[in-house]
């Protein structure tokens, strides 16, 4: 049976992570690679890499990040941020990356959805969708959510689903930091929809959340971040968790 | 041992490149057919659309080279579908090293299509599964499958059954991504290149 999926995200600068993380038995904590490879080797089902930065010279740094990681991690893996053109997937993929996300550059151009897709296959384009609930309409934003665009969010999903990409990622901006949940009912929405996966992200609090988006939420994998890594909840548990409330997962030997 | 992994236009190689890596076996990519003979094992992997992949093959007449190769061959996603008879995709007509053809996964409730994430394989036959645990999970990413036959030596289930290894002769393939399927996966791989040892 097809699993749900659990995805730790990395905040990356400077080829580190950002947030602190909680690992004690982590030589480096700032190191993404070593990082990776702990929660693979936990049960991860993918991870995500998301740089925060966006010069050129870090642009560099990040490529030989991410030709370490594949060296390392032998699960699926995607990388995001300031991806804005067939060049720069070019780079990524050929230094390893499975899949990429584009965000802000989507919405500015909707044909470099169409174009990443025939270029290298819908199967490694995620989409990331940033969204706000204003005025009683969910809203696209960008620039980590800060500023809103014209695009409806459901209408946005289906768009970028028609130009060919391969998985949404989807984030609340209201529930991000929250730890209060996942937007449900937004994301239900979404992942009824579209006939591609959705990851849900923005407000895992505890294994609860979880059932929840892949219940009610219809999510295909969910995704956080600073749970993982303060280890407020950790992988394995989660996972069987999750399986005991008869959620399909992964189990790993 | 001299591995090869045939490059042609399909994405994916790198993926491929890094997991024989991270297993230790060195391994060549080329489209030169007398180094492809010459190889002890041979990887066909794949990414992308058939009928292009299919081809790109035809014009550097990989697609007589590769049916008529007499060492152990792995063929995986779009790489296995080239080696069945007919794809869906592109109305390609394929290699016909395995006698099955691959159509599209039918629409149906519930079930997005491609079929993405990790699915477990059950009735596993012959050494290339050997050592792994019961019903172990694999990644795929694939809107096309090839149908259960007498080929299959494992089987996933998605809208229906569907063959997620065959193998005939000389010829192994996966529908999942083995590089990219954790420790299972990476077992795959290793029992394929000592799958002489094991046969």
């Amino acid at each position: 049976m097809l699993t749900k999926r659990i995805i730790p995200c990395l905040d990356i600068k400077d080829g580190r992570t950002v947030k602190g993380t909680n690992f004690v038995n982590l030589r480096d904590a700032g190191d993404p690679v070593e990082l990776g490879a702990i929660y693979a080797r936990e049960g991860a089902d993918e991870l995500v890499f998301l740089d925060i930065t966006a010069t050129v010279d870090e642009r560099k740094t990040l490529i030989e990040l991410v030709r370490k990681v594949a060296h390392t991690v032998n699960i699926p893996f995607t990388v995001g941020g300031g991806i804005s053109s067939i060049a720069d997937v070019s780079a990524l993929l050929n230094a390893g990356a499975d899949k990429i996300s584009i965000n802000s550059s989507a919405v500015r151009n909707p044909d470099l959805v169409d174009e990443l897709a025939q270029e290298f296959g819908s199967q490694c384009i995620v989409v990331a969708i940033d969204t706000r609930f204003v005025d009683g309409e969910h809203i696209v934003h960008t620039h980590g959510g800060r500023r809103p665009t014209e695009l409806r969010t459901l209408a946005w999903a289906k768009e970028i689903e028609n130009r060919g990409a391969g998985e949404i990622l989807l984030t609340s901006m209201d529930t991000d930091g929250t730890k209060a949940g996942f937007a449900i009912e937004l994301t239900a929405q979404i992942s009824g929809a579209a006939n591609i996966p959705v990851i849900a992200s923005g407000g895992a609090g505890s294994m609860a959340h979880f059932v929840d988006v892949f219940t009610t939420g219809k999510a295909d994998a969910g995704l956080a971040a600073s749970i993982f890594h303060f280890k407020e909840i950790e992988i394995p548990a989660l996972k069987r968790f999750l399986s005991q409330q008869g959620i399909p997962m992964r189990t790993t030997a | 041992m001299k591995t090869v992994i045939i490059k042609y236009n399909a994405g994916n190689v790198q993926s491929v490149m890094y997991a024989l890596e991270r297993i230790g076996a060195s391994y060549l990519l080329t489209d030169d057919e007398a180094e492809i003979r010459s190889a002890d094992k041979v990887i066909f992997p794949g990414v992308g659309e058939a009928s292009t992949a299919m081809a790109y093959l035809r014009q550097r007449g990989l697609d007589k080279v590769i049916p008529s190769l007499k060492q152990p061959v792995l063929g995986t996603c779009v790489g296995m579908q080239l080696l069945c008879r007919y794809s869906e995709e592109g109305n390609t007509t394929c290699m016909g090293v395995f006698d099955v053809d691959v159509r599209r996964f039918p629409a149906t409730p519930g079930f997005k299509v491609p079929h993405t994430g990790w699915n477990n394989l059950t009735t596993m036959q012959g050494p290339l599964t050997e050592g792994l645990t019961e019903n172990p999970y694999v990644y795929f990413v694939h809107s096309y499958c090839a149908d259960v036959c007498p080929e299959t030596i494992a089987v996933c289930d998605y809208v229906r059954p569907f063959s997620a290894m065959l193998h005939r002769d000389n010829f192994y393939a996966a529908q999942f991504h083995a590089e990219i399927s954790g420790n299972v996966g990476q077992r795959i791989l290793e029992n394929f290149l000592d799958v002489d040892k094991r046969t």
